[in-house]
């Protein structure tokens, strides 16, 4: 009988609680009338501060649940007068509001189920204010990206890919790869998988203003904080004990930031995309591996007289140096090299610097490779003569000359860092954050795009079945998935970081011998073009 | 898929006759996970006096890792990694049946959903984030408190209402619920007729019925019994009798006496090698059966 009443009188109190709310809005509205010896602005701020909240779930009034009529209006009168520190409550916040962290709010705004969550974006960059515009006249900026076709698709996906290509962007369907031994080459051939394009070689700040576009033209509801953050606290117990059960109030179990600028929001789930130097990262205590490499990057836009429409790369013996066109008759330069030199590159004259990467590119460090024509090869290939790719004809070509440097040279140190999790509860780290690799294959960012499109995937499979967003088990599926190709990748891009970086006699004819394999066994050849094209998830297995 | 079952039904007389005389015979072992239901008809009355002080010892037992119902990693990891699945299923059926969106982040706004053997509270915090009314039944009062502690951390979750009692107590109270779902307690109660038309009593005209279970089977003995229980220790030793599972014939009919008709049923087969369930056709371990209350 006893447990009959007790469950009956919990009903009760359960029940109260919508009633509880109605009571508090009631009496938001009746203070209103009340208060009338304020300046109407400050009732505007109030008005609109009382909406926002009424509008905002009931846990972001710091109410609990059995307190008295005059005591609510009391607190409430509290809350509004202490405006700048509201406790928001969202569904998830993303730190870093990059290419990587608008690509994952971008594809939540796309997708059915999760369209309707409440997202706060941290980053201090102003332009997230949208306030930038990208002039057609402006030479391109030095970060560009590579975008795989898998990535293209994925933006197309979304919508994005539209806005993208209002702006200056340049297909390339050839690649030819060849290191100053001078004993092998390879060309690739998007016609070798019968595929038109082999990738996009866009500007950092074009991606970034087109998934701007992108996320302002949907429904999402979002909330962009122009600042940093300065701390975060995650639930740390799975339960609280059973003693303290009245004052806990929603907000125990969620993730608490603070920011730079005095805000702090909760939030179910925390999504690191602030970069290699993660501050989400290091807050969650996640360790990271990995080693400096002892090499920086170069990077700068030049010209050349015609345009450009090859990406090259040419193994040096202390790092690749890689020419991308990016449009008109711009081309982009990543010279990757040892920090002396890169300090030196960076300080020679523009005259100086133009001959010194024609030297690279072209004629400096050792012969051109020679063009073995099929036919001259003979009896060992003849036996892959049926299944050629058309790129395993092609001569040998000689990239095209520089003619004028169009913009700064920035240098960048390389590394690889790998986190050790990516996820853990209430937060989950995603792009560079939790992976920076070499830029050699231009695949950093589309790891990045892919474990953003990824999470928002998984976090809308977990709607859907009523997980809270924040739960490790489907953070933990998430990472699952993307480890396994993110270390993948990792591993080949170190291997060919360290098989190219020595020059030892027997390595070189090795590596001569990579170079014609790839180039004349086909199969080999459309297994690394749809892996590097990110369509495949291992190499070789087609 | 229930019509198929039917059709495979040998001469159920014999099969209803078996069920019917078995529960004075069976020896219900409460598990810790599940609700320990009771049937307080007159007959077993004086049975449950006898066996009562057997009970309060295991419930104390149960209490004793109540606490670890939320723990993820604990002794109910294989059911937190189960609830998914079972999850998607429910949503699917339900959508279907109530002609709901299932694009919808929360499809089950409006509707009221009993769970049966709530435990706690794995399966109604995820009904109640899709937007459903949820009620919370569990037997065990520590499981309830765990329940209700757990649930006031999310706004969505902090409307669950959670009763300590048994769904008998529910009919006489004369609730009535648009989703009765009673996961993985059928295989524990004394007298599963008798508890297929508690939950019969609890669901509105034309509502919905789904209850899961394990089948009696070979199979099932050799991975729910022998495998979980003793060789990967999923389960405390002695969580389930072999001889109370039900089987999908067995299922149907006493839901059927009880004017329910399954319209789909669907079984959980587990990959040890991703370590993830997957619904299937297979119904030969674990199965989940979706019913509709006949409308009178």
């Amino acid at each position: 009988m006893a447990i009959v009443i007790n469950a009956h009188f919990n009903w009760q109190n359960n029940r109260g609680k919508g009633s509880l709310k109605y009571l508090l809005q009631q009496r938001q509205i009746v203070a209103r009338f009340v208060k009338g010896d304020q300046s109407t602005s400050q009732k505007k701020a109030k008005g609109r501060a009382v909406a926002a909240k009424i509008a905002a779930e009931v846990c972001g009034l710091k109410v609990p649940r059995r307190t008295f009529c005059n005591n609510i209006a009391a607190r409430e009168h509290e809350e509004n007068l202490g405006l700048p520190n509201n406790f928001v409550h969202y569904d998830i916040a993303i730190v870093g509001g990059g290419m990587v962290g608008m690509a994952l709010a971008c594809s939540l705004a796309s997708m059915p189920l999760t369209k309707q969550l409440n997202v706060a974006i941290i980053d201090s960059n102003p332009a997230l204010e949208g306030k930038t515009c990208i002039k057609k006249e402006d030479p391109p900026d030095p970060r560009v990206s590579t975008v795989t076709p898998a990535t293209i698709s994925l933006f197309k996906d979304v919508g994005a890919w539209q806005y993208v290509q209002q702006h200056r962007h340049a297909y390339f369907d050839k690649m030819q790869v060849w290191d100053y031994t001078g004993l092998g080459y390879t060309r690739y051939n998007a016609r070798d998988v019968d595929k038109e394009v082999l990738g996009c070689v866009v500007e950092n700040k074009v991606l970034h203003s087109s998934l701007l576009s992108c996320i302002q033209n949907t429904d999402l509801k979002k909330r962009i904080y122009p600042s940093r953050l300065n701390s975060m606290t995650l639930h740390q117990n799975h339960l609280p004990t059973m003693m303290d059960s009245t004052s806990s109030s929603f907000h125990a179990s969620l993730a608490k930031l603070e920011l730079s600028d005095g805000n702090s929001l909760y939030a179910k789930l925390v999504v690191g995309a602030d970069g290699a130097k993660s501050h989400v990262r290091e807050l969650a205590g996640f360790k990271t591996t990995g080693w400096n490499y002892s090499q920086n990057a170069v990077i700068c836009t030049v010209e050349h007289k015609t345009e450009n429409q090859c990406a090259w790369q040419r193994f040096l013996p202390s790092g690749p140096i890689a020419l991308l066109p990016v449009g008109d008759k711009f081309s982009n330069i990543v010279w990757t090299m040892n920090p002396k030199e890169s300090s030196a590159c960076r300080e020679m004259n523009e005259n100086d610097f133009v001959k010194a990467l024609n030297h690279a590119l072209n004629y400096g460090y050792g012969p051109h490779p020679q063009s073995n024509l099929l036919g001259n090869n003979g009896d060992i290939f003849s036996w892959f003569r049926r299944d050629l790719t058309v790129s395993a004809n092609e001569c040998f070509e000689v990239p095209p000359d520089v003619v004028k440097l169009v913009s700064g040279r920035m240098v960048f140190p390389l590394s690889l860092r790998h986190a050790n999790n990516y996820a853990s509860k209430r937060v989950v780290l995603i792009g560079d954050a939790a992976h920076t690799v070499h830029p050699l294959a231009g695949q950093g960012v589309n790891l990045g795009f892919g474990d953003a499109f990824a999470l928002s995937r998984i976090i809308s499979e977990g709607i859907a079945v009523g997980t809270d967003i924040g739960e490790v088990h489907l953070l933990k599926k998430f990472e699952v998935e993307r480890k396994r190709e993110n270390i993948m990748m990792m591993a080949i891009l170190d291997g060919f970081q360290k098989a190219y970086s020595v020059d030892f006699g027997p390595l070189n004819v090795l590596r001569a011998a990579a170079f014609h394999g790839a180039q004349y066994i086909s199969p080999l050849k459309r297994s690394i073009i749809s892996y590097a094209s990110g369509e495949q998830r291992l190499p070789l297995f087609s | 898929m229930a019509s198929k079952l039917l059709n495979r039904f040998p001469t159920l007389n014999n099969t209803a006759y078996h069920i019917l005389s078995l529960p004075f015979l069976r020896s219900t072992v409460a598990s810790p996970f599940l609700v320990h239901t009771r049937l307080y008809s007159e007959d077993v009355s004086s049975r449950v006096s006898n066996r009562s002080s057997l009970n309060q010892v295991e419930l104390a037992k149960f209490s004793s890792i109540a606490d670890t119902w939320w723990d993820a990693e604990g002794p109910f990891k294989p059911l937190h990694v189960m609830n998914p699945t079972r999850l998607a299923f429910i949503r699917s059926t339900l959508c279907r049946h109530f002609q709901k969106d299932p694009y919808c982040a929360r499809p089950f706004e409006g509707l009221k959903i009993v769970d049966v053997g709530c435990g706690g509270g794995i399966l109604s915090e995820p009904l109640a984030r899709m937007g459903a009314t949820v009620t919370g039944v569990d037997a065990v009062e520590k499981n309830i408190k765990i329940a209700r502690l757990h649930s006031e951390s999310g706004p969505e979750t902090a409307n669950i209402e959670y009763c300590c009692t048994t769904a008998e107590k529910l009919v006489e109270e004369q609730r009535e619920f648009d989703a009765v779902i009673s996961l993985e307690v059928i295989e524990h109660v004394a007298d599963p007729a008798e508890f297929c038309k508690s939950l019969a009593a609890l669901t509105v005209s034309n509502g919905a019925t789904v209850v899961s279970t394990i089948n009696r089977s070979m199979r099932s003995y050799a991975t729910a019994i022998i495998a979980a229980e003793y060789i990967l220790h999923w389960l405390p030793k002695g969580t389930h009798q072999w001889s109370n599972f039900l089987t999908p014939q067995e299922l149907v009919l006493i839901l059927q006496r009880a004017s329910i008709t399954v319209q789909e049923m669907a079984g959980f087969v587990y990959n040890p090698l991703t370590g993830q369930w997957t619904l299937s056709d297979d119904i030969s371990v674990n199965f989940i059966a979706f019913g509709t209350k006949n409308s009178q």
